[in-house]
């Protein structure tokens, strides 16, 4: 049946159409879909986790594969780190069902805190990579890596990129059925993973380098078209971009050779050679790393070939951020000189353009664990650390909030360091409960261990907010519909040795306050849980109202808090009511108490 | 290929309504490809959705992204939005927008001057087809803030400018939506289209 698919829920049919049997994940924009997509689509006994974090899916994936099952892992490509270390290391094992690695890069950056290529993660790891230029082809590749693991006896990374990801085509879906069962796990010596083990077998990951190579050469998905004397040399969502670029220009398959690559590595050699010598001189058109670009120079090298790669290095193609089909033709046109026909609309003498940055949605609990925390530190020397999720947010004015964020789980540990620095300072570390769940725990073990003096701040809004409300070990709702016992953050703190632990309502900012003042004159390592549920994941209690009479025009409830419902209407306070979930933050700050509840949306 | 860019704050409803478009292309054998903006941005920054159509069966879609100077129609859920993302306009193209402005917080906070009717004025001004809808009156008149997207589809169909019809997108609309939900946005896709009538 045809399909409006998004990049993402292609690969999850495709891994179903293979017969995928264990799959996991952690959420991360943009791969997030593809797992959600798999329980959604569930034929039936497909097993699909949410795991704690990527390290813990990708080793879950890997005991699934060597027990015999087809398994796939999916996440962003900043989780791909998280997950570096089974994921090296099971390359060197090997597998026997099928497992796939679903990895999806980010160029931009749009989400992300890098830039990152994973293609030269798999060089670098010798695992195979197949690269996504559309949905439809997402589709096909997912259905190729699994053959290609099990065939190879490999790990195989799918790799795709946001504009594939999250981008929808028609396609053709097959009838999905459930998946037969495997063998189940055998000992075996091979599982065991020790140094001579390691010698003998990267000795095979090389062998295996050289034969993909070849095989890759001849590969349906790698394709060269057109007979110009200039070759455009391209992979992943590139090649949209490019067939886009060049199909106004007049009689462009007599000007252009097109290499599209779809296995970056192994690198197809034969196949790029023969687009080498059909050309005069190439240019190449990729996000993120020159990988094709300097695939395509070091075969030119070793070929003693005198024709010249334009790119990334030789700054011809910009070096950061997403292509399109007019920057490549503005490239064209500035290299080789022929112009394209595409032009930005012309439209001068703008007015002030609204400047949007994305906000705490308005009755974000988040905003009142800010705010009690910025009141009750007012004066004193403080740092607040924040993390990965929704309340990064918490960074804009006026809360100005968050002063460091590195990665998942950071923050927490990066404030035990400012701490040694800096040992006047209050150091806070803010941190999701997903986070905590993800990577946060080990970081509170090691200020309890190593004596650290900081106040952990959980911001407990019963979900993961930030990826689209994926549940996680503190709900207990698992994707495969059942209900686990929720693991209780409070418990877990106290298990690993934080004696000073507070609960509180993030949204009753007196008690937020005098939680924090307390914690604040204590030592050591102390945490305050601020629990309130996303206003995505519940029912709003109702909406505020400014008695208009009473409002003094101060602008306390606008220049505090930075709430999106809260405007000034004619010198006074106004509440959108579409907005506004009552959560009632801004009418404890009104030095008027001139705001209320005015309906129950209960 | 026919080109459409929706434009507007996240949370108003863009991805729904560049998938209704498209769906409403693909039930007439028509190729289509999209691309939307998931994540982070939904959080009341600035959002794109793209959509792309085949005029003709077997015409095919090459890129999910529409090129600058290329969109036969530009959707604005806001007025500050279609104007900041203009230069995807072809010169003869249409825009479609909500005259009534979302106010980000940093204006609220003084922090820049942004006026959504500086913006109406602007884009009546520079763009070749301007329509302007009262998505508010068709929102109120529907009873609910969320056929936003609907309605500026609905005015879209009206148009004619995407050769996709009224008939067309509320056979869309069934596929997409909750049976309970039908009915308001069906309303609300046919004020839309008759909004347009009027102008």
């Amino acid at each position: 049946m045809k399909e409006l698919l998004m990049g993402n829920e292609a690969v999850a049919l495709g891994a179903l159409a293979a017969g995928v049997q264990v799959v996991c994940g952690y959420p991360g924009t943009p791969s997030t879909e593809a797992l959600e997509t798999v329980a959604k689509r569930n034929p039936g006994g497909v097993y699909v986790e949410w795991s704690v974090n990527e390290k813990a899916a990708a080793e879950v994936a890997a005991g699934a594969s060597c027990s015999g099952a087809r398994s796939m892992v999916t996440m962003k490509q900043m989780g791909l780190n998280v997950a570096a270390d089974p994921v090296m290391c099971v390359n060197y094992l090997g597998v026997r069902g099928g497992m796939v690695i679903y990895v999806a890069d980010d160029p931009g950056p749009i989400s992300s805190q890098t830039e990152q290529d994973t293609r030269s993660f798999g060089r670098f790891a010798h695992i195979p990579v197949l690269d996504c230029n559309s949905p439809e082809q997402a589709f096909r590749l997912t259905q190729d890596a699994f053959v290609l693991s099990e065939e190879k006896g490999c790990p195989v990374i799918l790799r795709s990129t946001t504009r594939v990801c999250h981008s929808c085509a028609v396609i053709d879906v097959p009838e999905i059925h459930a998946p037969g069962g495997a063998s189940g796990f055998e000992k075996d010596p091979r599982w065991v993973i020790f140094p001579r083990l390691s010698y003998e077998n990267k000795k095979k990951l090389i062998a295996r380098e050289k034969l993909l190579e070849e095989e890759f050469s001849g590969y349906r998905e790698n394709r060269i078209s057109g007979s110009g004397p200039i070759g455009i040399a391209c992979g992943g969502i590139s090649c949209a971009y490019v067939r886009d670029a060049i199909a106004e220009i007049e009689g462009y398959e007599e000007k252009f050779t097109l290499l599209e690559i779809a296995s970056p590595y192994p690198f197809p050699r034969k196949l790029a050679e023969k687009f080498l010598n059909a050309t005069e001189q190439t240019i190449v058109f990729e996000e993120l790393d020159p990988y094709i670009e300097d695939a395509l120079t070091e075969l030119c090298g070793s070929g003693q070939r005198t024709g010249k790669v334009l790119g990334k290095r030789t700054g011809s193609v910009p070096v950061a951020g997403e292509l399109s089909a007019l920057k490549i033709q503005q490239c064209l046109e500035k290299n080789f000189g022929i112009r394209g026909t595409l032009k930005p609309g012309e439209f001068p003498d703008a007015p002030e353009m609204p400047v949007r940055p994305p906000v705490l949605c308005a009755g974000c609990p988040h905003r009142g664990a800010f705010y009690a925390v910025k009141r009750a530190t007012a004066g004193r020397k403080s740092v607040y650390c924040g993390d990965i999720g929704c309340y990064t947010l918490g960074n804009a004015a006026p809360l100005d909030m968050v002063d460091t964020c590195l990665c998942m789980g950071a923050g927490i540990t990066m404030a035990q360091g400012i701490r040694h620095v800096d040992p006047d300072t209050l150091c806070f570390a803010f941190v999701g409960d997903s986070t905590f769940f993800a990577s946060g725990i080990t970081g509170v073990v090691n200020a309890v261990y190593n004596q650290a003096d900081m106040i952990l701040a959980v911001l407990d809004n019963s979900t993961t907010a930030m990826t689209g409300h994926q549940p996680h070990p503190g709900i207990g709702l698992t994707m495969m519909g059942t209900r686990s016992r929720p693991v209780d953050i409070e418990q877990v703190l106290r298990g690993v040795g934080v004696t000073s632990v507070r609960t509180v309502d993030p949204l009753n900012l007196k008690a937020s306050e005098e939680a924090v003042r307390a914690a604040s004159e204590e030592e050591g390592v102390r945490a305050i849980i601020f629990r309130s549920p996303c206003i995505a994941v519940t029912k709003p209690k109702g909406c505020m109202e400014v008695r208009e009479k009473d409002c003094i025009g101060c602008r306390t409830c606008i220049d505090e808090i930075g709430c999106p419902a809260v405007l000034m209407k004619n010198g006074t306070a106004f509440i959108d009511g579409s907005l506004c979930t009552g959560c009632g933050l801004c009418a404890q700050l009104c030095p008027a108490d001139c705001i209320t509840m005015e309906v129950s949306k209960s | 290929m026919k080109n459409c860019l929706l434009c507007g704050v996240g949370g108003q409803g863009t991805v729904l309504a560049s998938r209704i478009i498209a769906a409403a292309a693909m039930a007439k054998g028509l190729d289509a490809r999209t691309a939307e903006t998931i994540g982070m941005a939904q959080r009341g920054g600035s959002v794109v959705s793209h959509v792309r159509i085949g005029e003709v069966p077997g015409e095919k879609v090459t890129g999910p992204l529409v090129p600058e100077g290329s969109a036969d129609v530009l959707i604005g859920f806001e007025p500050g939005e279609a104007a900041r993302n203009l230069r995807y306009l072809r010169p003869d193209g249409v825009v479609i927008v909500c005259g009534q402005e979302v106010r980000p917080v940093t204006a609220s906070l003084g922090q820049s001057g942004y006026r959504g009717e500086d913006a109406v004025v602007y884009l009546k001004q520079k763009a070749a087809h301007c329509f302007v809808i009262d998505v508010e009156r068709i929102c109120g008149e529907c009873g609910s803030p969320r056929v936003t997207n609907v309605a500026l589809v609905g005015a879209m169909a009206g148009t004619g400018a995407m050769s996709l019809t009224v008939p067309d997108v509320e056979k869309a609309l069934e596929t997409r939506l909750r049976p309970s939900l039908l009915e308001m946005n069906r309303k609300a896709l046919i004020m839309g289209a008759e909004g347009m009538n009027q102008l």
